[in-house]
This record gives structure tokens, C-alpha cells and sequence, in this order.
């Protein structure tokens, strides 16, 4: 029998604009002592239905409209509020995206670990917290005792999430929801916490409800996925099967839309454009602290015409590097050549005129747009600052840009918030392109967007950047994304640069251990 | 922690110097002057009064003879009532205000917080709607208006309350506590609510809730500390606020505190008497704000830690 049986759960959001339906018939089970891995882009539905069954969605506005939730002979959806408390973070617990705020910053992590004892099992103090620092163990915190003194602000993003799992396993639940627990982390975090999940969920005997939007990590650990889009369920199935013999053409589209292979850059690249020499960007918190080295004695080059990829995790610098280049950062030593000119002596109107050379895009398309400037204004701003054209042919150059990143020309009044995550992008690339620069620094400009909507603007950079003789530093996070893109790569760690190389060499024979250590942590290598 | 103490204090220095340089000036470029309504003054008699109180000297050895006094704690001597100093003044006023203010700010804490976190718990409903629209007139209505009306309804018709006096009748410091605390209040009600909102929009509100906590301990545990930060940070701007703003609710309610000194001060051009009060008050508002930034910060455990010597 089935730990989990969701059968035609059909959830609405009802608003004063109207309702609608964001669960439309959703069916899945969880088997015990098996993972099940829900997979859906932004807006599939796939998380309200699993805080559905708990009871958790706001309501109003959310609505629950129809549908069984059998778990243990129970319908979860005809629960009261009361006897669904027992339930949550007891029998079924959830752990979520973003440990860095799903802790509560003012009670210490014991406080937080020990609430579900005292609520569920009436335990003392005393007991909980002796069971709360077996679990901060179990789970691969190395000093539990003074963690369970600490706040949660002392910790980094995998340790908070660590924590979270300890806290979510503390009452021995018969099954776990997991909300994209790994895509708020780093690659090599990712990694370990996927294993702590597998391994726990296999020593613990707990049925695992996974939800992502990424099939490569689930790929590895799911017994079961189910593929969501717009609020049905398209497909489901074994890992093999999804990924081998997908039916549906959204899971292929899923599918297609994961970055793979390599750019062939056989072709031999230009000059040198720009060049780094022991480069330094070091911050200072105070005069009598140390000096953080967020870039810290790094030197390449830049050839014209080539895609530069910059991979690290965060914390290595990697943004702070593409910020110094084009001096919005302050430099603390060292130079940066572009086109034989010395940008680092650059001050004033030279280094303002000399900015229309080179534009950057930035990560979050959400927050780098003026919320308050239509496309037009956008757009305009740069085209008039730097003297691009005239007032009387703006229209045309806008058209121009529009076409170019592929917007509709019949959005130009709009404002940012019309649009969604890959059209801001779009305007961002146009905003960015408008000066007709010859070097674009762009700063993880498809780590906020969906899977398919990421490969659409890759491919749009890619385009561009041959139309254009674009040279581009591309910084991410995503080794897939990065040997999609780039033709050479260099490897930041600590502020430094631990390898560099052509994307081929460095992907295939990594030299650094840093650079192995990251490529083994790719998910679904073995899948893909 | 005491470094950030000392240097907040150190600021305030320039601050209250210039509020003293600025107070100054400004009341004797006002026209008329201390001795100038009364009745009948011999000019021998006024030029003897300016120079006993140092009015015939230049302007600047005035301002200069004033900061020195200052700077040993001597605010002078009132030119309205002879013989008392400001200090004297000033200290018999002080405890009936701070009193007041005392008990305005209680209540003002007390309806507030309550009326607000009640409307953050369900917003947009009856339940917000209500206590916020009355916050709302709370802050529009001035307390020259709402006092009277107050002692309309409770001291005259149902004769339930005293309607003026302090500490002479039982009961007589009920209604210009109230009168005092209302808009006070409607602030806190205001920026409670928003805080708790915010608060509970949180990703760790929902972790709190995936736990099984009932909703009453989400609220008190998880919830309030954050929630009420706004709040903290806003009492000693706050108290501040209300000793310097009592005088119309101690003139309405007859009540002997500092406000009204100040006040009648200004009217009478008693130099030193709105000096030496402007003085004061702005110390304390300097203090209070200084007190509530330090607690704000205190329940904020990553500030805490930043603050008391760069831990993590």
C-alpha cells in the first residue's frame, strides 16, 4: 500500500480578479522507503500541491476545491486544523528552499529543534536537547553542542539546511517533503546534501516527496518522477523511462532545455582584448579587521570575439571580479588593459564616455530593471546618454534593440512587472547592447530563470554574440551552463584562479582538485 | 557594544550644540524682550534688570557667559520668576510630566500593540479594518479636542472621572493619560501591524507552522520579537515626544508639569527658561533615542553579535 495516495487534488486561488486554478486534477503517490520527485517550472503547481496536503497554503486566497489525500487511512484534506497539527512535523515534515530564511533569526537553533519534541511528544527539555545534538550529529554538524547555542546567522547556507533536515527528522516522520531543498546552494553543497537525503531517507525508512525544477538533480536519488506543467500532471514514471523514452513533449522540452554538450570552438580567436594583471579587490569591514580577498592577485587575458566562462561558488569572487573590470568595484591593486588602453587609470568623464564600450548584465532580472521606466525609457536611456543617436531616430533604434533580443515590438509602453522572467531578461540584454559595446560582463544572467526559458536566452547570448562580435565574460555557478556557452573557462576559488583552460581540456581533464571536486558534483552526470 | 554607546554619545555632542547655538539666537531675534510688557518700568529700572541678568552685554558675550554656566550644569536663573533658577524650575516640573508621559506611553503600548497584532493576524478583514480606522482618527484628532471631549463624556455627563488636577482627586490622572497616549497609540497600532505583517509574510513563520506549533505560538514565539522591533525602535523618539508635547494636555487638564512652564516661557520671553528647558529636552531626546537603537539592536541576535565586539 501506498505511504501517500494524492488522488485528483484540484486547488484554486481566488482573488478579486477571478479565480484560478493552479492544481487542475493533480494525482501521485509516495511509496515507502521510496522517493517520489514532483519536477515543474515556476507557476506548475507543484509546490501548492504538496502544501496543500498540509494544510499550508493561505486561505484566503487559496482555496482547496476537490481531491483525497489518503495518508495512513486519512484523508488529509478533510482534516480540521487541529488534527492536521498533529500530522505536520510529526508524522509528515517539510524541509524548504531557502535555509537561509526559513530559520527564525531571533531563537537560537536548539530553541528551533527541540519545538517539534516538546509539541509532539511532550518530552523535557533536558531529553529533546539530548536527542536535538544526536540528530545536529547524525545530520554532519561537527560541533553540535555549540551549534545548539548558536543563532542562526553564525551558520552558512548548507550548515542552515543541515539543520533544517535535523529539525525536520527529529520526530522520526513517515514521510518528508522536500521543497527545492538544494537550489538556493552551491554545486558541491548541493551535492552533499543530496546524499544526506538518499542516505538518510535509506537508513530512516521514510517515504520522500522531492519537489524541483531541475531533472538533473533528481535524476540520481528519485524511484518515481512526476512531470507538472500548469497545474497537470503530463507524465510520470521511473527516472529511466523520463529520461530515455519521454512521451509528452513538455517533458521533452524539459529535457532538450538542460545544458549539454560543448560549444565547437575550433576556430582560432582574435587578440587580446582585454587584460588582467594581479588583479585586487579587497574589502575592508573596519580598520582593525582583517581585509576580506574577494579577488585576490588574479591575471588573464580576454580574447576578442570569445565567450570567457567564470565558474565558482559563492563567496569565490567571481562576481566582484567581473565588477572590477568594469570599474564598479573599487580596485585595490593591479591593472586591467582594454584594447591596449589602462582602464584602472580611467577616472571621471573618460571612464564614463568609455563605458559605452563595455555593458554588463546582471543575475536577478527582477531587481536590475527601474521598476518605474517603461521598455522604452530603458532602452532610451543608454541611446541618449552616450550620444548613440538623435532624439528623432530613437523610435528606430529601439525598434531596432526590440527585434534584436526578441521582444515584441507592441511591448515598448509597458512596464517592467508586465513582463516575466525571461522577457526582463531580454530587455536587460537589450539595455545592455544598446551602446553597442564590444565587451559584455554578464553576471549569472540565467541562474533566476526556469530550465527552458534558461536555454532560449543562452541561446539568444550565443546569437548575439556572433552577430555582434560580442566578447563576453560569462560568470556562473553552473558548470552545465557554463560549457554550453563558453569556449574557454577559468576556475575561481577563494579569489583565486585555480585553473584555466579550454572548455574541452578543463572539463575533461581537470587539473586542480577544486575543478574535480566541482565536475564530480554535477548532478545527473550519469543520467545525462 | 559600549563602543557603539560612547561614539553615539560622542555624536551627540555637535547636535546638541547647535540646537543650543541655533535655540539661542533665534529667541532673541524674536521681538520683545523679557522686561518690555510691564506696566510700568523706569528705564533706570530695566537697564538695572538687563544688567543684573547680563542683558546689556554684546550679543556673543552673552552666548559665550551662557556656555559657560552650561558647561557646570547651571541653566541660569528664570527672568520671570525671581528668584528660582531653571534648574529648580525645571526639576519640581519634571516628575509630574514624566508621569504623565509615563502612563500615556503604557497605555499607548497597551492599545496599540494589542489593536495591532489583532489586525495583522488577519489582514484586510473586520478584524483589520476596525482598530485601524480608529488608529487612523487617533492620529488625526489633535489632543485639544479629544481631551475635552473626553472630559465632556466621562466627567461631565456620567460624572465617572475627575476632569482636571493631578494626584489631588483619585482617578484625576486617568483621562489626560489617555488623552496623551491616544495619538501615541494609534502610532503604535499602526507600526505594529506592519511589523507583524512583515514578520509573518517570513519563510521561518511557515517552518513554524510545517512544525505543528498552534497558531497562537507562531504568533507569540516566532512572531512577536521580530515583529515588534519597529516598535522598540519608535519608544524613545516616542517618550521623548511626550515630554515635550504634554503642555496642552497638562493646560487642558490643569496640570502643574513641565510643558506649561515652557510654553508661557516662550510667551514671556524668558530667555534662559526656553533655553535651559530646549536643552533638556533635547538631552533626553538624544538619550531615548540613543536607549531605544541600543534595545532594537539587543533583540536582534546577528546585531548583537556585530555590536558587542566583531564576533561572527
Amino acid at each position: 500500500m501506498s505511504l501517500l495516495n494524492v488522488e485528483n487534488l484540484e486547488v484554486s486561488f481566488v482573488t478579486r480578479n477571478g479565480t484560478s486554478k493552479a492544481v487542475k486534477g493533480v494525482s501521485f503517490t509516495v511509496e515507502p522507503k521510496q522517493i517520489t520527485a514532483i519536477i515543474g517550472e515556476s507557476g506548475s503547481g507543484k509546490s501548492v500541491s504538496c502544501y496543500a496536503l498540509l494544510g499550508l497554503i493561505p486561505s484566503p486566497p487559496g482555496r482547496i476545491d476537490g481531491g483525497v489525500a489518503s495518508f495512513e487511512g486519512q484523508n488529509l484534506l478533510a482534516l480540521s486544523e487541529v488534527e492536521l497539527r498533529k500530522i505536520r512535523g510529526s508524522d509528515i515534515a517539510m524541509i524548504f528552499q531557502d535555509p537561509m530564511t526559513c530559520l527564525n533569526p531571533y531563537l537560537t537553533i536548539g530553541e528551533q529543534l527541540i519545538e517539534p519534541l516538546l509539541i509532539h511528544r511532550n518530552l523535557s527539555r533536558a531529553d529533546a536537547k539530548t536527542r536535538a545534538i544526536e540528530l545536529l550529529n547524525e545530520v554532519g554538524i561537527r560541533s553540535p553542542d555549540s551549534t545548539f547555542d548558536s543563532f542562526p546567522h553564525e551558520f552558512s547556507g548548507g550548515m542552515r539546511q543541515r539543520v533544517m533536515i535535523a529539525m525536520a527528522l527529529i520526530n522520526e516522520p513517515k514521510l518528508l517533503i522536500a521543497d527545492e531543498p538544494t537550489t538556493a546552494l552551491d554545486v558541491t553543497i548541493q551535492a552533499q546534501i543530496l546524499r544526506l537525503i538518499a542516505d538518510l531517507q535509506k537508513h530512516r525508512d521514510i517515504g520522500v516527496l522531492f519537489i524541483s525544477h531541475d531533472l538533473a538533480v533528481v535524476s540520481d536519488i528519485a524511484d518515481q518522477i512526476v512531470v507538472m506543467e500548469q497545474g497537470e500532471v503530463v507524465e510520470s514514471g521511473a527516472p529511466d523511462a523520463i529520461f530515455n523514452h519521454a512521451q509528452h513533449p513538455y517533458t521533452q522540452k524539459l529535457l532538450a532545455a538542460i545544458p549539454s554538450g560543448e560549444r565547437d570552438s575550433g576556430e582560432a580567436k582574435g587578440d587580446t582584448l582585454i587584460n588582467v594583471r594581479n588583479l585586487r579587490t579587497w574589502f575592508q569591514a573596519s580598520s582593525d579587521s582583517e581585509p576580506v580577498k574577494a579577488v585576490d592577485d588574479v591575471s588573464f587575458d580576454i580574447h576578442r570575439g570569445e565567450i570567457l566562462g567564470l565558474v565558482g561558488e559563492s563567496g569565490s569572487g567571481k562576481s566582484t571580479l567581473g565588477r572590477s573590470i568594469m570599474r564598479l568595484a573599487p580596485i585595490t591593486s593591479g591593472e586591467v588593459t582594454f584594447d591596449e588602453m589602462n582602464l584602472t587609470a580611467l577616472a571621471g568623464r573618460h571612464l564614463k564616455n568609455f563605458r559605452s564600450r563595455m555593458q554588463m548584465i546582471f543575475q536577478d532580472p527582477f531587481a536590475s530593471l527601474n521598476p518605474r521606466m517603461t521598455v522604452y525609457d530603458t532602452l532610451a536611456e543608454p541611446l541618449l546618454l552616450h550620444n548613440i543617436c538623435q532624439r528623432a531616430n530613437l523610435d528606430q533604434h529601439i525598434a531596432k534593440l526590440m527585434d534584436d533580443v526578441g521582444l515584441a515590438r507592441n511591448f515598448i509602453r509597458k512596464y517592467p512587472h508586465e513582463f516575466s522572467g525571461g522577457q526582463r531578461q531580454r530587455i536587460a540584454i537589450g539595455r545592455a547592447l544598446a551602446t553597442r559595446p564590444e565587451f559584455i560582463v554578464a553576471d549569472e544572467p540565467v541562474s533566476a530563470l526556469d530550465v527552458t526559458i534558461q536555454a532560449q536566452i543562452l541561446d539568444l547570448l550565443m546569437a548575439l554574440g556572433r552577430e555582434h562580435n560580442l566578447t563576453m565574460l560569462f560568470v556562473s555557478h553552473d558548470m552545465a551552463v557554463i560549457r554550453h556557452i563558453a569556449d574557454r573557462v577559468l576556475v575561481m576559488y577563494q579569489g583565486k584562479v585555480v585553473e584555466a583552460g579550454p572548455v574541452t581540456q578543463v572539463f575533461n581533464q581537470p587539473q586542480a582538485p577544486y575543478t574535480q571536486s566541482l565536475l564530480a558534483s554535477i548532478p545527473g552526470a550519469a543520467m545525462l | 557594544m559600549l563602543r557603539f554607546i560612547i561614539s553615539r554619545l560622542l555624536q551627540a555632542i555637535p547636535v546638541i550644540f547647535i540646537v543650543i547655538t541655533a535655540t539661542f539666537f533665534l529667541v532673541r531675534a524674536a521681538p520683545g524682550g523679557p522686561f518690555d510688557a510691564e506696566k510700568v518700568v523706569l528705564p533706570e529700572v530695566k537697564r538695572a534688570l538687563e544688567a543684573q541678568y547680563k542683558l546689556d552685554l554684546p550679543l556673543y558675550e552673552q552666548y559665550f557667559a551662557y556656555l559657560t554656566d552650561l558647561a557646570q550644569g547651571e541653566l541660569g536663573p528664570s527672568f520671570k520668576y525671581p528668584g528660582r533658577s531653571v534648574n529648580e524650575i525645571l526639576f519640581s516640573g519634571l516628575p509630574v510630566t514624566a508621569e504623565l508621559g509615563f502612563y500615556a506611553l503604557l497605555i499607548a503600548l497597551i492599545i496599540g500593540v494589542t489593536a495591532g497584532v489583532l489586525a495583522s493576524l488577519k489582514p484586510n478583514t473586520r478584524q483589520d479594518y476596525i482598530p485601524m480606522s480608529l488608529a487612523m482618527i487617533g492620529i488625526c484628532m489633535p489632543s485639544f479636542l479629544l481631551g475635552p471631549l473626553l472630559v465632556l463624556v466621562f466627567g461631565i455627563y456620567l460624572e465617572w472621572l475627575p476632569i482636571s488636577g493631578w494626584g489631588s482627586i483619585p482617578g484625576d490622572k486617568i483621562l489626560p493619560s489617555i488623552t496623551l497616549g491616544a495619538a501615541y497609540a494609534a502610532y503604535v497600532a499602526r507600526l505594529s501591524r506592519a511589523g507583524m505583517l512583515e514578520i509573518l509574510s517570513q519563510d521561518y513563520i511557515r517552518t513554524a507552522r510545517a512544525k505543528g506549533l498552534p497558531e497562537w505560538q507562531v504568533v507569540s514565539k516566532h512572531a512577536l520579537r521580530g515583529g515588534l522591533i519597529p516598535v522598540i525602535a519608535f519608544l524613545g523618539p516616542a517618550f521623548a515626544g511626550l515630554l515635550a508635547g504634554s503642555f496642552v494636555v497638562e493646560t487642558i487638564f490643569q496640570i502643574p508639569g513641565l510643558g506649561r512652564f515652557y510654553v508661557q516661557a516662550a510667551f514671556n520671553r524668558d530667555y534662559t527658561m526656553i533655553l535651559g528647558t530646549t536643552v533638556f529636552l533635547s538631552t533626553l531626546i538624544v538619550l531615548f533615542n540613543l536607549i531605544s537603537d541600543v534595545a532594537a539592536a539587543w533583540l536582534n541576535p546577528r546585531l548583537r553579535s556585530q555590536l558587542s565586539g566583531g564576533g561572527k
